[in-house]
């Protein structure tokens, strides 16, 4: 390398720090043999790839409704999530792009007694957005808000397994939990147990002071939220903004119109109808993540005919998963087969045969269960997940042609939750996928899981469960999570229809690195990780 | 001049009402007859569905948006179903639901205007407040709300919209009633004895059709369009029937790239529309006593 | 007494007995829809015992009966409670909330109507002056063209106008095109003034800008409610021009113009009013659809908002300011009524 080449490739580390001016690199550029045109590109190129700092972006959301709030215990949509869990706030551990587990407000965590026992190092320096330094007690508080008896927050069900959680001196938390459980840190980046500092031994989440990278400057429920950077963050460099604003657009045809005006820079949930479209616009780019969410058709098996597990089969048979991912997510989808793991998950395993629309295969295991003329009724709305409805209409016409009679009931989407979903024998469904194939089983397939949408109660898929949660050997570990993979497959009671993407749209303005699949907005956390290119 | 010479004279004057009906369409402006020739292809289309559909109402088929062509004549929708064979269903639907609608209200409307105005006193009161209560409501959140309650079925969609609808009704049958209700004919009939039934049917109602008509008119081309916005609102007719105010709804956002397909079904809605209050137009014209100089 | 005062106190006080029945009526079927505030919040995460234990909090474990009172004791002190969203130490009260929100419903209907009244009201004179001409024709069409899309439709239109303005040109649809039209409609395009398709205002949006935000929403709801005026004023003139004293003033040999503003007018007030409150009634009460397209902050979305969430406090207040808005415009069109007729004013 000669030292004009060498100069150069300092010059483009200074870039991102916005240290050196394009004219300074031109030169730089032009003596190490680059004509202006290439060093100018080359600047370009380098200065989107490399964080900036400064700006202001606009963030347009696909939820926010006037109950929102800043009080963990709910964050119910995107909105809440990506503005206070992710750019206001943090977790112990967060979950990086290519999907492992990193330490966020902790600096290391260490496990001992099989898995039982998990020590979690506070950073060092760490500070709330009034100065305060963060404490173990105050970890302490932030989790015993989820725990408990009278809390009323949608994280207690995955905190059940923590039998204890006490500080350790001032810098160190440990948990205490029932089972041993390899995964653990993976639950402490789930975006409801942020850190709050304690005020006469509670969590004080009312104030919204916080950790995070942003302060929260204005917040109209519904409407929008300010946020202004964070002077002290702990994390170097970050963030880049200096300011965001999310913006609350519920309706899709709006989102779209808004980034198209150049009203905001970003929208999450773009619409996959109009997606072609949108990308024809040179100013806008599309990002899209396989993630771990999947769309699913839980059939209660304590219900007739649902009991029957060739009626089960022969539904699996019966629906034609490529053509929903084609016409309903227009390819912004894959097919998934009746397995909750995804395929970037570790441990997860392609159970066999793939199960596609075959009439031939369907009308065996129906002439097996002895229902030739099966008659059931499908109760959906695209408050389950958005396309729901006309996947119901497909699905209607393929089992048509296995004789099955589905009666597609289109039901309110307020109270879905409520009123449809674990109380219908065969509805949607929507899961967001969670990071380790034990978290995902223990939640939506455990036979005690209060979110077991199936009700299906497998007893050796429940060993097997326990087991491998506790096992430290891994070749054991990955040959007992392909076992239940396969039996949620051949036996269970849920049809997982596809693994969504998602799918977000932005102007060039913004720059990003490689984006994370845990959640939406690159995992809650693009206000933090994105800056603002200036090309 | 004898007395059979003068009632003949008098049944000429009278002439039938078939005859009158066709004078006044000879009379009629071109916008009129442009109405029902549309009015009419409508109804037909509606009535004749089954036959006209180049395909089934529900069948798929592989490609979805798929561009004009021999085979779909305008197209496919999302789900790859003929657009062309969905818009004729819906012009079934569209239309089956919204007249059962508009006539339920009128039913329920117009009788209660009328006795109310008929007989005053503590029946009126009661309706007219309980009217007032139910028109404070908006009721497009109103309709949400009860259709989240009772199920968003056919049956209830239709009963909940005329409900709703019919207080308007209500309002406009007992104002123009009550003015015909003092009429010397009405009590007349009154002394003679004729019950309530009789005295509506025979004597309120034919001089108090011209602004229930018109009336007729606007309501019925509204349900399409609450139709439209409670599906807007999420909750809509079941699937996988097809409906103009959905079928707008469902393909609304490809509007904002400049896609015709949302034109459709609601180009439908506005040409009914606009049809519908022509004829309405012209029935309002050639009953009202105006006669204009030119 | 006089007329107007007497018309004024009866209908204040069967206002208040209407008041209260809607009160009832909103909160028995707010009862009756399915979940409540915990199960809607929590949704899919929701327990058994997460459940309870916000029901416990926000004191709708307590039968229904008794929250009514409960809420009808509050509202004669003055007070609309608390939102279902407060919690402990972070008290969100229903005025708080609704304020904003009402000052953007009212901000938008202001706006509304001071470009439809007066836009109404001319196009139905004009259409009365030159009826069954082409202009009559012409304006009869368009407005019933306006009114027959639905609205949520017509706003998406604008939007496309407006986000034409950069894409007509390198659309597909504008390459089909001969090149002159290309360029022309383009021109047309451009001359559209780049109105923001996203209105979403906050309590710091200054007056200007607020005002800039909701042209789109205003321009919605002006092709939305016209119509209905417009036809209503020409047919309440026509119906004028019938009478025996418009042939007299005819023969007078008046210009028809005369005739129609200082004659028909003046006497067809009275249905034109009513019509006219009807609408901004509709303005306020109506415009949820119009709100979410343009993501306006205003009443009616907030209301739909606290349906979905079973947030009965802010739903019931809703109401009630909906309620009240219909009584009192329907109340102001009658005064109008009686103030411009003398027969009525000055009874026998």
């Amino acid at each position: 390398m000669s030292e004009s080449e060498y100069k150069l490739g300092i010059a483009q580390s200074l870039i991102g720090g916005g240290k050196v001016s394009r004219r300074d690199f031109i030169h730089l550029g032009l003596a190490a043999g680059l004509t202006v045109a290439a060093a100018d590109r080359l600047f370009v190129s380098t200065a989107r790839a490399e964080p900036m700092q400064g700006g202001f972006a606009k963030l347009g959301m696909a939820h926010g409704a006037t109950t929102d709030s800043i009080d963990p215990a709910g964050y119910p949509d995107t909105f809440t999530q990506t503005a206070f869990s992710g750019s206001l706030s943090n977790s112990l551990t967060e979950v990086d792009a290519k999907g492992n587990v990193q330490p966020d407000l902790a600096e290391s965590f260490e496990t001992s007694d099989g898995a039982k026992t998990w020590a979690f190092k506070l950073r060092k320096g760490a500070t709330f957005h009034n100065g305060k330094t963060v404490t173990a007690d105050d970890v302490v508080t932030s989790l015993q808000y989820h725990m408990g008896k009278d809390t009323k927050s949608a994280a207690k069900s995955l905190l059940d397994s923590v039998a204890d959680v006490k500080a350790d001196g001032p810098e160190t938390v440990v948990f205490t939990l029932k089972d041993g459980n390899a995964d653990f840190p993976y639950i402490m980046s789930d975006y409801h147990l942020v850190i709050m500092p304690a005020k006469d031994g509670k969590a004080d989440w009312a104030s919204g002071v916080r950790t995070g990278a942003f302060v929260l400057e204005n917040f109209q429920p519904g409407v929008s939220a300010k946020l202004k950077r964070n002077p002290n963050y702990f994390k170097n460099g970050k963030p880049y903004l200096d300011e965001v604003e999310f913006i609350a657009i519920t309706d899709l045809a709006a989102r779209m119109a808004a980034l198209s005006t150049g009203e905001v820079d970003y929208i999450g949930r773009a619409d996959l109808k109009t997606l072609g479209m949108l990308k024809r616009n040179p100013k806008v780019e599309i990002v899209e993540v396989t993630g771990y969410g999947h769309y699913t058709l839980p059939m209660n098996v304590t219900m007739a005919p649902f009991d029957n597990p060739d009626v089960r089969m022969a539904l699996k048979w019966a629906i034609n998963r490529q053509e929903i991912v084609d016409k309903i997510f227009l390819g912004h989808a894959t097919v998934a087969n009746d397995n909750p793991i995804a395929p970037a998950i570790k441990f997860a395993k392609d159970p066999q045969p793939q199960h596609s629309f075959d009439p031939e295969k369907a009308k065996h295991y129906l002439k097996k269960a002895g229902m030739e003329n099966l008659k059931v009724d499908l109760s959906v709305a695209d408050a389950a997940f958005a396309g729901a409805v006309d996947a119901a209409s497909l699905i209607r016409e393929t089992a048509a042609q296995c004789g099955i009679d589905v009666n597609v009931v289109r039901e309110a989407e307020d109270a879905y939750w409520d009123n449809v979903w674990l109380k219908k024998p065969w509805c949607a469904s929507y899961w967001s996928g969670r990071a380790t194939a034990d978290w995902m089983f223990t939640q939506a397939f455990a036979a005690d899981s209060s979110w077991n949408e199936s009700f299906w109660k497998n007893p050796h898929f429940n060993e097997l469960l326990v087991q491998a949660r506790a096992e430290t050997d891994e070749a054991k570990r990955a040959a007992m999570y392909a076992e239940m993979q396969q039996l949620t497959h051949d036996d269970g009671g849920s049809i997982v229809l596809v693994f969504n993407n998602f799918v977000s749209a932005q102007s060039k303005k913004l720059a990003h690195g490689d984006v994370a699949p845990n959640w939406e907005n690159d995992g809650l956390k693009m206000a933090e990780r994105w800056w603002i290119a200036t090309a | 001049m004898t007395r059979s010479d003068s009632v003949a004279a008098v049944r000429r004057l009278r002439r039938s009402r078939a005859t009158r009906a066709k004078t006044a369409l000879k009379k009629a402006p071109f916008s009129a007859w442009f109405g029902i020739v549309v009015i009419l292809g409508y109804v037909f289309v509606a009535v004749f569905a089954h036959w006209i559909a180049p395909y089934g109402e529900t069948q798929v088929f592989s490609e979805a948006f798929a561009p004009w062509s021999q085979e779909f004549k305008l197209g496919t929708d999302q789900l790859g179903r003929d657009m062309l064979t969905r818009l004729i269903y819906g012009a079934r639907n569209t239309i089956a639901i919204a007249v059962a609608t508009t006539l339920l209200s009128f039913a329920v409307g117009v009788s209660l205007g009328l006795l109310a105005a008929l007989y005053r006193g503590w029946l009126d009161q009661i309706l007219s407040r309980a009217v007032d209560v139910l028109m404070s409501i908006p009721s497009l959140i109103f309709a949400l709300v009860l259709l989240t309650i009772f199920g968003s079925s056919i049956t209830s969609l239709i009963v909940i919209i005329a409900l709703l609808d019919s207080t308007r009704v209500f309002r406009l049958s007992r104002a123009v009633g009550l003015n015909v209700a003092v009429m010397e004919y009405v009590e007349v009939a009154r002394l003679r004895g004729e019950g309530p039934k009789w005295i509506i049917a025979k004597e309120i109602l034919p001089n108090v059709m011209p602004p229930l008509v018109a009336e007729f008119g606007l309501r019925f081309c509204f349900v399409f369009l609450t139709v439209a916005a409670l599906s807007f609102l999420g909750v809509g007719i079941q699937p996988p029937t097809a409906d103009w105010g959905s079928m707008v709804r469902e393909n609304a956002t490809l509007i904002t790239y400049g896609d015709v397909t949302p034109l459709l079904p609601a180009g439908a809605i506005a040409l009914l529309t606009v049809s519908v209050n022509f004829v309405v137009d012209w029935f309002l014209q050639a009953t009202s006593g105006l006669r204009d100089e030119k | 007494m006089n007329p107007v005062a007497r018309t004024v106190l009866q209908r204040l006080g069967l206002g208040l007995v209407t008041l209260f029945i809607v009160s009832i009526i909103i909160f028995s079927a707010i009862a009756m829809l399915p979940g409540d505030f915990a199960k809607a919040t929590l949704g899919q995460s929701a327990t058994p015992e997460t459940v309870a234990a916000f029901q416990r909090e926000i004191g709708i474990d307590r039968p229904p009966v008794e929250r009514y009172f409960v809420w009808v004791a509050q509202m004669l002190h003055g007070d609309f409670g608390s939102s279902f969203a407060s919690r402990t130490g972070y008290r969100r009260t229903v005025a708080e909330i609704i304020a904003p929100r009402l000052y953007n419903t009212m901000f938008l209907a202001a706006v509304t109507a001071l470009i439809a009244v007066p836009l109404a009201l001319g196009l139905g004179i004009l259409a009365a002056l030159y009826r069954n001409g082409w202009f009559d024709r012409l304006v009869n069409v368009a407005t019933l063209t306006t009114i027959s899309f639905p609205e949520f439709f017509v706003a998406y239109m604008l939007a496309y106008l407006v986000i034409s303005r950069d894409t007509f040109i390198g659309s597909d649809f504008a390459q089909t095109l001969p090149h002159w039209l290309t360029v022309s409609l383009n021109w047309a395009l451009n001359a559209v003034p780049k109105f923001p398709t996203l209105s979403n205002v906050n309590d710091q949006t200054p007056f200007w800008e607020h005002l800039w935000k909701v042209a789109l929403p205003a321009i919605t709801l002006t092709l939305v409610i016209v119509a209905h005026m417009m036809r209503m004023t020409r047919a309440a003139i026509i119906n004028m021009l019938a009478s025996p004293y418009i042939d007299m003033a005819r023969l007078k040999g008046m210009s028809p113009i005369v005739i129609v503003l200082r004659h028909a007018l003046p006497n067809a007030w009275a249905p034109i009013v009513t019509v006219v409150a009807f609408n901004l009634a509709y303005l306020i009460v109506g415009v949820v659809v119009v709100e979410v397209v343009f993501v306006y902050p205003g009443i009616g979305q907030l209301m739909v908002d606290a349906v979905k969430s079973r947030d009965v406090p802010v739903v019931q207040a809703c109401a009630l300011i909906f309620a009240a808005t219909y009584i009192l415009l329907n109340l102001l069109a009658d005064v109008i009524s009686i103030a411009t007729n003398p027969r009525l004013l000055h009874p026998r």
